[in-house]
């Protein structure tokens, strides 16, 4: 009886179709092997921007909220690099920098000679170019997912940075994302980070651009580490309000590996930071934690899907969530125990505090587990600043502003503290407290 | 320094304060004392500005200034600390970090210049050295993890950086040992001084030993029904509350 | 640890045969030919005795069921169900209908008593229970005995079999029928709305404490036949009911289906506690055989200070799909959900709660313990969510997982929707296995593993067993050590 109604298919948004129509006109001039895009090309062809009905975008509507697909960024003139030249990374001073400008890798404002010893950089458009495919390529960022195929697909270039085996590299290197022009464009790009094993390696990122341009950003970042290698992984996204960001991080992880990655979301319109986390060896840690500070109609969405696939390895999560005005917070974090993964240890947390009478915010905290021999855990909390304590620190003579800030800056804090490198947890702190201040 | 007329106060359609006056001089010692549900803590929070109360009639004036049209931090600048039974824990702000930020508050609504760190480290370390406060306990976040002792002593410590005019101690002793109890009584001693009242709101005696008040008040359904010398501490604790329930109702 | 590997492998061996309500009463029955059209939905509502209205209701919900797909979100598996080979009518044949138990087959009596649930309100009586229970008695698809009914009737409580409601209280029925499950609510909820031929239909008036207890105990008993009970249980303003239900089944090696529907609807500061022990067949050892158990459950608190509370003790059924939830609509209203799920052999569960704010001040409170073992797979799915009017609502969530075994699954998926700043939502969740600490402690104390096991799993369970009615209460922690090792109890 149930066959009795017809299978619908929906309609393809405006988005879809330029997204579709864009593949033919570009793909002669993407880098490298175009199988793999046209694949690519297909799963997306297939499945369409993820809606509310898929469930890992339950909460984040694609399909409602792209209007419009914007076109490839235009690779960037000289005049426009002069200016990206004269523009100060967030990180200044802390480390040596990558630079893609509008997509495209920028090896004329990137710091190669001054990468620590053991780190080699280059430029993904050219690899993909070579003769020999990239190694480790893919290999991280493994997911049925309709933006990552979008990446797949259209990715223009990026940057593979290799960390040579037992290099404990002590200064952090970062990537620069700028973005330029008035008009909205898009940009796929993606980022290889392959740390042999023993190896460590700190690495920051940071979105920079134009303030009130829609621009359009699927960046993916896979992370490739071999045992007992140590990853520290920073993004700050201070990219002008109106932009569109579509992050994915894959990262497959060796026998004891510690990794930790943090992402605070304060610019975007919408963000969407999605991270798979593969245990490949036993004996790895992990903690992922992030934060986002949240104004009018932005939206950022935090999903998280950690395979636990074997036995004896530790998960720590911790997202806040400041959500002031009309803005909209996610976090879906889903821990999967595979049977044998015994010995699991998981635990995640996401809080979240609404000031906006009409702010939303939506957890979805999610255990998956077939081992028995586990200690996993989560929990979740959304609610006001508490009254108490409120009132304890105007009692103590703080103004209700200066005493609100306060608290949110330790709000925010427990997460900051997570960040080991003290220099960036300094330039995040910063940004934290400068949107508090534009509050008061 | 004080005066509170005819105060009438209800928390959620529930009268607790019913036309109480009290009036505490410059250098005063006041006890408050009273059964349990006579409303001393809620004269507390209200004198202090607690949102929760909803004041229907009456007075407070600290100095001449009316503190019911005052927020609660600007009736802290004014002078007004107070002490609370149950100290709040604040995760993630350090307890220094939190001096410094009050303090400065402080300063700025009396229009004094903010403190240099150096100077402002001196007072604390001076302060906490007295009230027997560690150094590393300083660095903690506030209160969290504190033994009852010790935030009953940070509440002191506080009381003796922000230098207030009028000072509320409620329930200080409540949790208390009596090693601890003296210390505290101590620190709050050492801040006696002509310019400055204190309201020392209790239940027992006990903390009226190491604290010795000027006046005693005893206060029962809302209000304050018997004044007198630091003797009338002790007749309470001889013969109880009994007879001022039935008083009262 | 030696010990608790034989725990496991005691649990692993558990002979889930060791249903003790599996036999089969053999009595003649009624039925309606298999297969489901609109006549078989007009055959069902002759044969109730519905007025024309009710006929009407049903064949429109038929009409959309035919328009419905069957949900696939939830965690659980089974072979696609053939609607048209099943049974949707079957009752045990009379002449006329039981003018008093006398009446009555003395074989569903027998049965009845089998399960341990007297009819005879004399033997009820005279029983050691100190509370009385009201007890509507439902057999495959019909109530065959309402005890206590005068009692009640002296209260002004309505209870009886929704068919007799339908027919002898129409406005009640029709005011509040579909109003908390609207019938296009989901697919298993509106075939049910369309071929419904029995369950209990309960109504308090303003102001009245139910005097005892009610009760229903469904007994699914034919073969290939689809079980489809209605619950409507209406608390006028300031009153309180408290009301159990006791589910059990035959063994037989094709899956039975159970599609239930229960609305609850709370007025002004009127109350309803819903107590469930569903005990369905949950299949042999191999997966063979069960109920599926898909039901639909919901309370509205639809006046301001009305309270719903749900407690359920699910051990049985193959498969089990059911959120009981409520609608906190009245200012100041409270939602309350407790729950243990045990899962064994095959079995798969996936339950838990909705909690919907929308009035004011609101508040609701989630308690799920879910045991899983043998090759189980047991879900919690809970939804709270705060709408933008729901100013001062307040939720607080636990949901903790047991694992018996490294055989089963446990899952937890909580959904928390917060639209407005002044609601405070707390959830917290853990997972994991028995602890090899206290079972130790317990074997050193003498305690054999299998009763270690359920010493500790009644310690895990105790919050939400507190809950219970204390009759219920001992039946259902019997019923957890019963399905979980077979011997123990």
């Amino acid at each position: 009886m149930a066959d009795l109604t017809p299978n619908v298919t929906p309609m393809r948004t405006a988005a879809e179709n330029q997204l579709l129509a864009l593949f033919p006109s570009v793909k002669a001039r993407l880098p490298g092997a175009s199988a793999e895009r046209q694949q690519a090309y297909d799963a997306f062809a297939q499945a369409g921007l993820p809606h509310r009905r898929v469930e890992a975008w339950k909460y984040t509507d694609l399909r409602a909220v792209l209007r419009e697909a914007a076109p490839l960024a235009d690779v960037p003139s000289a005049a426009l690099l002069g200016e990206v030249r004269a523009k100060p990374s967030p990180f200044a001073g802390l480390g040596p920098s990558l630079v893609i400008v509008d997509g495209v890798f920028e090896p004329s404002l990137s710091d190669l000679d001054a990468l620590p010893a053991g780190v080699e950089a280059l430029g993904l458009a050219g690899a993909l170019g070579a003769a020999q495919p990239v190694a480790n390529l893919g290999e991280a960022a493994v997911a049925d997912d309709a933006v990552l195929a979008l990446n797949a697909a259209f990715m223009t270039d990026g940057v593979v940075l290799r960390v040579a085996a037992g290099s404990k590299v002590e200064t952090p290197v970062f990537v620069r994302f700028v973005r330029t022009g008035g008009e909205p464009r898009s940009t796929y790009t993606r980022v290889l980070v392959v740390v042999g094993e023993g190896a460590s390696l700190t690495l920051g990122e940071s979105r920079e651009g134009p303030a009130g341009v829609a621009h359009q950003d699927n960046a993916v970042l896979e992370i490739v580490a071999g045992d007992r290698a140590t990853v520290s992984h920073v993004v700050l996204n201070t990219e002008g309000r109106g932009s569109i960001d579509l992050s994915t991080v894959g990262v497959k992880l060796g026998a004891k590996c510690l990794f930790n990655t943090f992402a605070l979301a304060t610019a975007p319109a919408l963000s969407r930071r999605q991270i798979f986390v593969h245990f490949a060896g036993e004996n790895s840690k992990i903690s992922l934690n992030g934060g986002a500070l949240l104004n009018g109609r932005q939206h950022a969405d935090t999903t998280l899907v950690v395979n636990h696939a074997v036995p004896h390895c530790e998960s720590r999560e911790l997202y806040k969530h400041v959500l002031d005005g009309e803005s909209t917070g996610v976090f879906q974090g889903k821990i999967i125990v595979q049977p044998y993964a015994q010995k699991t240890d998981g635990q995640m947390m996401s809080q979240a505090v609404l000031l906006g009478d009409n702010a939303t915010m939506n957890n979805k905290p999610e255990l998956e587990i077939f081992a028995d021999d586990v200690v996993c855990a989560h929990g979740a909390t959304c609610g006001q600043l508490d009254d108490d304590l409120l009132f304890y620190l105007r009692a103590r003579g703080l103004p209700k502003p200066d005493a609100e800030a306060l608290m949110l800056q330790a709000f925010v804090g427990q997460a900051l503290e997570t960040i080991e490198d003290e220099s960036i947890r300094g330039v995040l702190e910063s940004v934290v407290e400068g949107w508090l201040k534009a509050r008061m | 320094m004080l005066e509170i007329r005819n105060l009438h106060v209800q928390i959620e359609d529930k009268k607790i304060l019913n036309g109480l006056n009290l009036t505490v001089h410059d250098g005063e010692v006041a006890a408050i004392m009273g059964p349990n549900g006579s409303g001393k803590s809620t004269l507390s929070y209200v004198i202090a500005g607690k949102d929760d109360y909803e004041v229907l009639d009456g007075e407070i004036l600290l100095n001449g200034e009316n503190l019911l049209d005052m927020e609660p931090d600007a009736r802290a600048a004014a002078g007004v600390f107070l002490a609370f039974q149950y100290p709040l824990e604040i995760p993630g702000v350090a307890t220094m970090t939190f001096l410094k930020a009050a303090l400065n508050a402080q300063r700025k609504a009396r229009g004094d210049d903010e403190l240099s760190t150096p100077d402002f480290m001196k007072r604390v370390r001076a302060g906490a050295e007295r009230l027997h406060i560690p150094q590393d306990m300083l660095k903690r976040a506030l209160n969290v993890g504190f033994s009852g002792g010790e935030k009953k002593r940070m509440e002191i410590l506080q009381m003796a950086l922000l230098e207030p005019t009028f000072c509320i101690l409620d329930e200080t002793d409540s949790g208390l040992d009596i090693d601890a109890l003296k210390i505290a009584a101590d620190g709050v001693n050492a801040l006696r001084d002509p310019k400055r009242s204190f309201l020392v709101i209790t239940h027992y005696q006990r903390l009226l030993n190491y604290i010795v008040p000027d006046t005693v008040h005893v206060m029962s359904s809302g209000q304050v029904v018997k004044s007198g010398g630091k003797e009338l501490a002790l007749e309470l604790e001889a013969n109880g509350y009994a007879d001022y329930r039935s008083q009262a109702a | 640890m030696p010990a608790v590997q034989e725990t496991v492998e005691q649990v692993r061996s558990i002979d889930v045969d060791q249903y003790k309500y599996g036999f089969i009463t053999d009595i003649e029955m009624d039925k309606a030919p298999k297969g489901l059209n609109e006549d078989i939905v007009r055959f069902i509502s002759a044969k109730k005795g519905d007025p024309a209205w009710m006929t009407e209701w049903r064949l429109d919900a038929y009409r959309r069921w035919l328009t419905m797909q069957e949900p696939t979100w939830a965690r659980v598996e089974y072979p696609k169900i053939d609607f048209n080979d099943l049974y949707y009518y079957a009752a045990p044949k009379k002449k006329e209908g039981p003018k008093s138990l006398d009446e009555i087959d003395p074989a569903i009596l027998e049965t009845y008593k089998k399960l341990g649930i007297p009819l005879r309100e004399q033997e009820m009586l005279a029983g050691v229970q100190n509370t009385r229970v009201a007890v509507d008695a439902v057999f495959d698809s019909v109530s065959v005995v309402t005890t206590f009914k005068d009692e009640l009737k002296k209260a002004g409580v309505i209870f009886c079999s929704i068919s007799e409601a339908i027919r002898e209280h129409p406005e009640l029925v029709r005011q509040y029928l579909g109003t908390v499950v609207p019938v296009t609510d989901n697919f298993y909820a509106t075939l049910n709305s369309a071929v419904f031929t029995d369950g209990s239909f309960v109504y308090v008036p303003p102001g009245v404490r139910c005097p005892m207890e009610l009760s229903t105990y469904f007994r699914i008993n034919e073969k290939d036949t689809g079980q489809f009970e209605r619950t409507l249980i209406i608390a006028d303003k300031g009153s309180y009911v408290s009301y159990l239900e006791g589910c059990t089944a035959p063994q037989r090696d094709e899956n039975q289906l159970h599609a239930a529907v229960v609305e609850l609807i709370a007025l002004d500061d009127a109350e309803i506690k819903y107590s469930t022990v569903q005990n369905w067949y949950p299949g042999d050892a191999q997966g063979k055989g069960g109920v599926y158990n898909f039901v639909t459950k919901r309370g509205d608190c639809r006046g301001a200070n009305s309270k719903i509370s749900w407690t359920q003790v699910e051990t049985g059924s193959a498969i089990t799909w059911k959120y009981p939830s409520c609608i906190l609509r009245g200012d100041n209203s409270r939602g309350e959900f407790y729950s243990i799920a045990v899962s064994n052999g095959y079995q798969q569960v996936d339950s838990g709660t909705k909690m919907i704010h929308l009035g004011k001040n609101t508040s609701s409170r989630i308690i799920s313990k879910g045991i899983s073992a043998g090759r189980s797979q047991n879900t919690y799915r809970g939804l709270v969510s705060a709408h933008r009017k729901a100013t001062g609502a307040r939720n607080f969530t636990n949901c903790d997982s047991l694992l018996i075994g490294d055989q089963c699954g446990a899952h937890t998926v909580p959904y928390i929707e917060s639209k407005n700043a002044s609601a405070i939502f707390e959830h917290e969740a853990t997972t994991s296995k028995i602890s090899e600490d206290q079972l130790f402690y317990c074997l050193q104390r003498g305690l054999s593993a299998e009763e270690a096991t359920a010493l500790i799993v009644n310690g895990f369970v105790k919050d939400v067993l507190q809950q219970l009615p204390m009759e219920f209460a001992v039946e259902a922690q019997k019923l957890i050590s019963i399905s979980l090792e077979g011997s123990v109890g």
